[in-house]
Parts: structure tokens; sequence; C-alpha cells
């Protein structure tokens, strides 16, 4: 079996609170957001990896980090054999190339005045990627490929639905032929019935393209929908990460449990199973020991001081909880 | 004086556009008995908020009433005085919206905006501080006595709703209008905000509007859902009658559309994209996007028919949606 493509080790990112002159006065510490606090993780190649967490648990951090779009602060980031990590602006461009972003409104990333053929062009230029003959032929496959019409080159985003502007953002992360897609809550922007053509989308090009993605989403019927594995994220941290099927069908951490109590269901009538109170703890002023004890219903004494690790429950199956059990 | 609740009665409202006008809301007619929840669910477009809007006249111009009448109270609200008006809302009709931020004042404290909202002016300073207090517990704010001196931007999404909804309990209104109210929270906030609106509304036996474009939001808060598309209610049916039978092509396309969380069966997304609202015709909206669409479906209008006891459906093949479609759906559900 090949080895993974990506493989993360204790990344950690903080962003540094503004100190005011007050602040230095008066001695305060400084203080930091602890957006993404020692994730380590794996993805084989052509595998998805579906990241799930709440408004601030890190998640769209760590895919920044993943993409060098934010320079971590401590931990590695293994492309294949190559720490990206470590490496500087310059020597980081051809991987640039091999990993590309889908964003949640790609409206906000797509210049108002540039036909999407243009910008399309622009993007293969760039990379020089085929000649400029053939160029103009491979925008039309490109937007063959993600469900546009050739005629739609010549338009301009505003003329687009939402859905059509997400299938042009896809188009042009494709662009360049990546074998790594992170996307971050590609279908969180668009209604029901678009949000389902655009996920089919996706599976489709993952399978035609042999893509390995990070699928990062708030949403867990989504998750499941898309991904192979999934790594749910709590306050910088991953609380439970295990292959789709198995976490759905026997989730251990409570965290998650909890996330699957409080989606409203289409299908089945509503169940419920670990209902949590309050709200996620700060980021700056994490809690001691486990995150999630604030608010956690198993919590023990020992939860309040000491910090679960991840520990590996079932075969592929790891679990940072004191009181999870196999 | 009967009390009928909140009747909403062949409702239009347009926006003229330098493109045309743009028919928001085509015909809408549903009621609120009193303590009854209903939802009004849609893609954005379909008019879900634009009748929420149209009911409390809180258009914003130039979108303005055509046609239809609101009934409440033995009135119509559509004829009444801006004066008139101010008298209903808040008491007999109230609004939450789907961003708190925008409904409270940012430079009051949370005290003083929960306290204005109490009737009687002839009690004390401390009787209504303890009132405040009271009203912030009952709806699961934390140390409800030390938030009493907070702004709103202090408070999280899901606490500022949560005051919203108290300020709700104090002006103990008819019916409550809900637009989107959880849209904006994470779902481990958005279940507890959902939990409180449905308690609410029995403990004040309170008619409910829930305006969302989550079909899992729904079900498990309302007894009766009305399913909108290009500004027309589609299909009207007790919540689980919906779910369980639904009888409009759209419903089985929205109920197709969203992932499980439970088992990990294909979609069935709905093709195309939703109509233009300017120049529409008499036709079926949604027939250029319906698998089961032939020509007669362009022929309108098509009228909101009944399908069984308390179901409507505005589909002339609705007695074929029961069997082709939705058989597939039920069969991937069950």
């Amino acid at each position: 079996m090949p080895g993974p493509l990506l493989s993360v080790r204790n990344l950690v990112k903080h962003f540094p609170l503004p100190r005011s002159p007050l602040d230095v006065l008066r001695r305060r510490p400084p203080e930091a957001v602890h957006a993404v606090d020692g994730v380590s993780f794996d993805v084989a190649r052509g595998r998805t990896l579906g990241l799930v967490g709440e408004s601030g648990c890190g998640k769209s951090t760590l895919g920044r980090c993943l993409l060098r779009l934010y320079r971590p602060d401590e931990g590695e980031v293994w492309f294949e054999s190559v720490d990206l990590a470590q490496l500087d602006e310059r020597a980081l461009l051809p991987y640039r190339k091999r990993m590309q972003v889908v964003l949640q409104d790609p409206y906000s990333s797509l210049d108002p005045r540039q036909s999407v053929g243009g910008a399309l062009l622009e993007v293969l230029a760039v990379h020089r990627i085929g000649t400029p003959a053939d160029r103009s032929e491979r925008v039309a496959r490109l937007l063959a490929q993600v469900g546009l019409r050739p005629v739609d080159a010549r338009k301009h985003p505003g003329e687009f639905s939402g859905g059509q502007r997400q299938r042009i953002g896809i188009a042009r992360a494709l662009a360049v032929g990546p074998e790594l897609l992170v996307a971050d809550e590609p279908v969180s922007a668009l209604d029901v019935s678009i949000q389902a053509q655009i996920l089919d989308l996706l599976l489709d090009l993952r399978s035609s393209l042999g893509l390995t993605m990070i699928f990062i989403s708030h949403d867990l019927r989504v998750v499941r929908y898309l991904s192979d594995e999934v790594a749910v994220m709590y306050l910088g941290k991953i609380v439970e990460n295990a292959p789709v099927a198995g976490l759905f069908a026997r989730p251990r951490h409570p965290y998650t449990l909890a996330l699957l109590s409080a989606i409203p269901e289409v299908g089945d009538s509503p169940k419920a199973m670990v209902e949590i109170q309050g709200e996620p703890s700060s980021a700056v002023h994490v809690p001691t020991g486990c995150r999630f004890h604030p608010r956690c219903p198993w919590k023990v004494e020992r939860c309040t001081h000491e910090v679960p690790q991840l520990r590996e429950l079932a075969p592929g199956h790891r679990v940072a909880c004191h009181e999870a059990t196999a | 004086m009967t009390d009928a609740g909140l009747e909403v009665q062949h409702l239009r409202v347009e926006i003229p556009t330098r493109r045309g006008v743009v028919q928001a809301v085509r015909d809408v007619t549903f009621a609120v008995p009193p303590g009854e929840a209903v939802a009004l669910v849609g893609e954005s477009g379909s008019g879900k908020s634009m009748t929420c809007r149209a009911i409390v006249r809180l258009l914003h111009p130039p979108a303005r009433i055509t046609g239809g009448a609101i009934r409440f109270q033995g009135r119509d609200l559509v004829s009444l005085s801006e004066r008139e008006l101010e008298h209903i809302r808040g008491t007999g009709i109230a609004m939450v919206f789907q961003d708190p931020m925008s409904a409270l004042n940012p430079v009051l404290t949370i005290e003083r905006q929960v306290a204005e909202a109490l009737p009687g002016t002839r009690t004390s300073a401390a009787e209504r501080r303890q009132r405040v207090v009271e009203l912030l517990r009952q709806v699961g704010i934390p140390d409800a006595a030390r938030r009493l001196r907070a702004y709103p931007h202090q408070l999280s999404g899901g606490q500022r709703q949560r005051v919203m909804l108290a300020i709700v309990l104090a002006r103990r209104p008819t019916v409550l209008l809900a637009d989107e109210p959880t849209t904006a929270l994470d779902v481990t906030i958005q279940a507890q905000i959902l939990k409180e609106l449905g308690r609410l509304q029995r403990q004040l036996s309170m008619g409910l509007v829930l305006v969302t474009h989550d079909l899992g939001v729904v079900r498990q808060t309302v007894h009766r859902v009305a399913v909108m598309y290009a500004g027309q209610v589609v299909e009207l049916a007790p919540t689980e009658e919906l779910f369980a039978r639904p009888r409009h092509p759209y419903t089985v396309g929205l109920i197709g559309s969203v992932p499980s969380v439970d088992r990990n069966t294909p979609l069935t997304p709905i093709p195309g994209t939703p109509p233009d609202l300017i120049g529409l015709g008499d036709g079926c909206a949604f027939a250029p996007r319906c698998p089961m669409a032939s020509a007669e479906c362009l022929q309108g209008p098509i009228p909101l028919d009944v399908v069984a006891p308390g179901h409507w459906s505005r589909c002339i093949k609705a007695h074929l949606v029961g069997r082709t479609q939705s058989a597939g759906a039920a069969a991937q559900r069950s």
C-alpha cells in the first residue's frame, strides 16, 4: 500500500491578540487564539478526509495551514516526502499547482469584470499549462467537466447563480490539474437542491480524476455523503478520527454524539442521544484538561486537569476521551 | 371576540425593478390557528421571508403588497394605518429574525431592552429587575443576574437569540413570526434554541410561523408545513404526513436532496435552477425542473387542490406523485 499523500504532525497555529500599551504597562501576559493546537492525521492518496466541527473549532485555519496560506507555528505538513511547513514561498511554487482550494463563496474570489473564460485562461497562463493555442480548448473542457456550457466562458461572474459560481470555482481549482483539493464549506451557502448537485459533481470529479480531498464542513450529513474518513474537531484539537462507516455506526466521543444528536434529520423521526448545554469555551482561555469538559455529560474529575490523548479504540478509530470505551 | 388566529388570504407582493416587476409572493393563502406552529419552507427567492415580512407590514420598499388580506383579531392588517399597526406589532404579532444583532439596540443593556418589553409601568425598579432575571433564566441564559448589564455585542449569537426570546416571552404575543431564527447558529446551539422556541410556543399557546430553508428543522418544531416555490405555496400538509407522503414533485425533490446522517443513500438532486420571478406565466413554475412535467403543466393557472384531508398540492399530477417518485424516495428512507 502506498504511503499517505498528506501527513500532518503536531500542527499548531496560534493568532496573537493585539496588545494595547496599557496591557504592556500592566504586564498582562500576551494572549492568543489557539486556532489549531497540536493536530496530527494522514490522508491516503485518492481518499477524502472530512473535517467537521462548529464555528471557531479551527477547521478552516487547519485547511489554510495545509495549503500554506498560513504558515504554521509548529509541526509538520508532509506532502509525499516534503515538509511544506519548512519551505519558503519560492520552493513552494511547484506544490501550489498540486494542491488547490475551493471556497464557500467563489464570488468573492472572482474578478467581477473578467469573463469566466478569461479567468481560467489566466490560471493556465500563470502556471504555464499547455500552449497558448490549445488553452481555450482546455477552458471549454474544464467548463464541460463541471457542467457548464462553452458559451459560459464569455459571461461574467455576476451573470451566474450561486450554484453555477461554485462550479466556476471548482473549474478554476481543477485547471492546474491538482492532486489535492481542499474544499472549505463548498456547499454551505447554497440552497439544498443546488447543494445536492454540487456534492454529486464533487463525487464524480473525485472518482474520474482520482483526487485526494480534504472536505471541511460544519454539516455531518454532508461530510458523511462525501468522505472516506472523518476528523471531528473541537477548540483546535481532533477529538475523534475514524473511517466514515465506523464513526457513524459507533461514534465514541461525547462531542461527536452531541453533534449527531443535534442534526435536524429529514429521513427519520427525531432521536435523542447526547444533549449538551452551553456554548464552546473561548479559544483564548482554553479550559484545562479536556477542552470539552465544561459541556461534557460524561465528565469525571480527571477530565478537568488531564488532557486526553487520541487512543486507538478500534482499527483506525482514534478517540481523545478518558471515558470512551472500545 | 372569537379568535381565528392569523389568516393570510391570496397575498401578493410585488417588487418593481428596472427589468420589470418581480412577483415575489403570488397568491399565498394559509392560516395559523391559535397555539399552532406552521412552517414556511423554501429555498432562497421562494417568497417565504417576504410573506413573513408582509404580515407585519415590514416590507422594504419598493416591495409592496398588491393584493390579498391578512386577517388577525377581526381586522385586515393590509388596510391598517401605521399607528394601528404599532399596537399590533409586539403584543399581537412579534417577530424574531435570523440575526438578532439587527433587532437589538447595540447601545442599551440587555436589562433595559428586556424591561422595555414588560407590560405595565407601575411596578418598582427592583420588581422589574427581578422579572427580567426570571425571564432570562427561563430562556436558558446562564448566570442571568450577572448578564443584566451586558450589551448585545458581548453575547454570543445563541445568547442574543435567547435574549430575543426573553423579549418575546415578556410581550406574550398571540403570534410569533420567526424568520430563519437558527440559520446563523451552530448545530448544537440551533438544537437548544429550537427546543426553547417549541417550549415557549406551547407555554404561551402562541401561534408560530417558522420560516426556514431547512426541512429537518421543520420536522421537530411544527404541526403543519407550507412548502413554497417561486412565490407560491405548492404543498401544505401536517408535518408527518408531508414527510411520509409528499404529493408535490418539488417536495419530493427537496427531501431527496438532503443527505442523511443515518444512511449513505445516493441523493436525488433537482436539476436546474429556480425560475426568474419576472414575467412568470400562469403554468407550473416548477415544470422546467420537474421529472413528471408534460405539456398540460404549462397551461395554468394550477390550483392548490386537496389531495387528502388537510393535505393540499399545487400539481395536476399529484395523484401520481405518491406512486412513482416518492415510492422510490420512501424506499430509500425506510
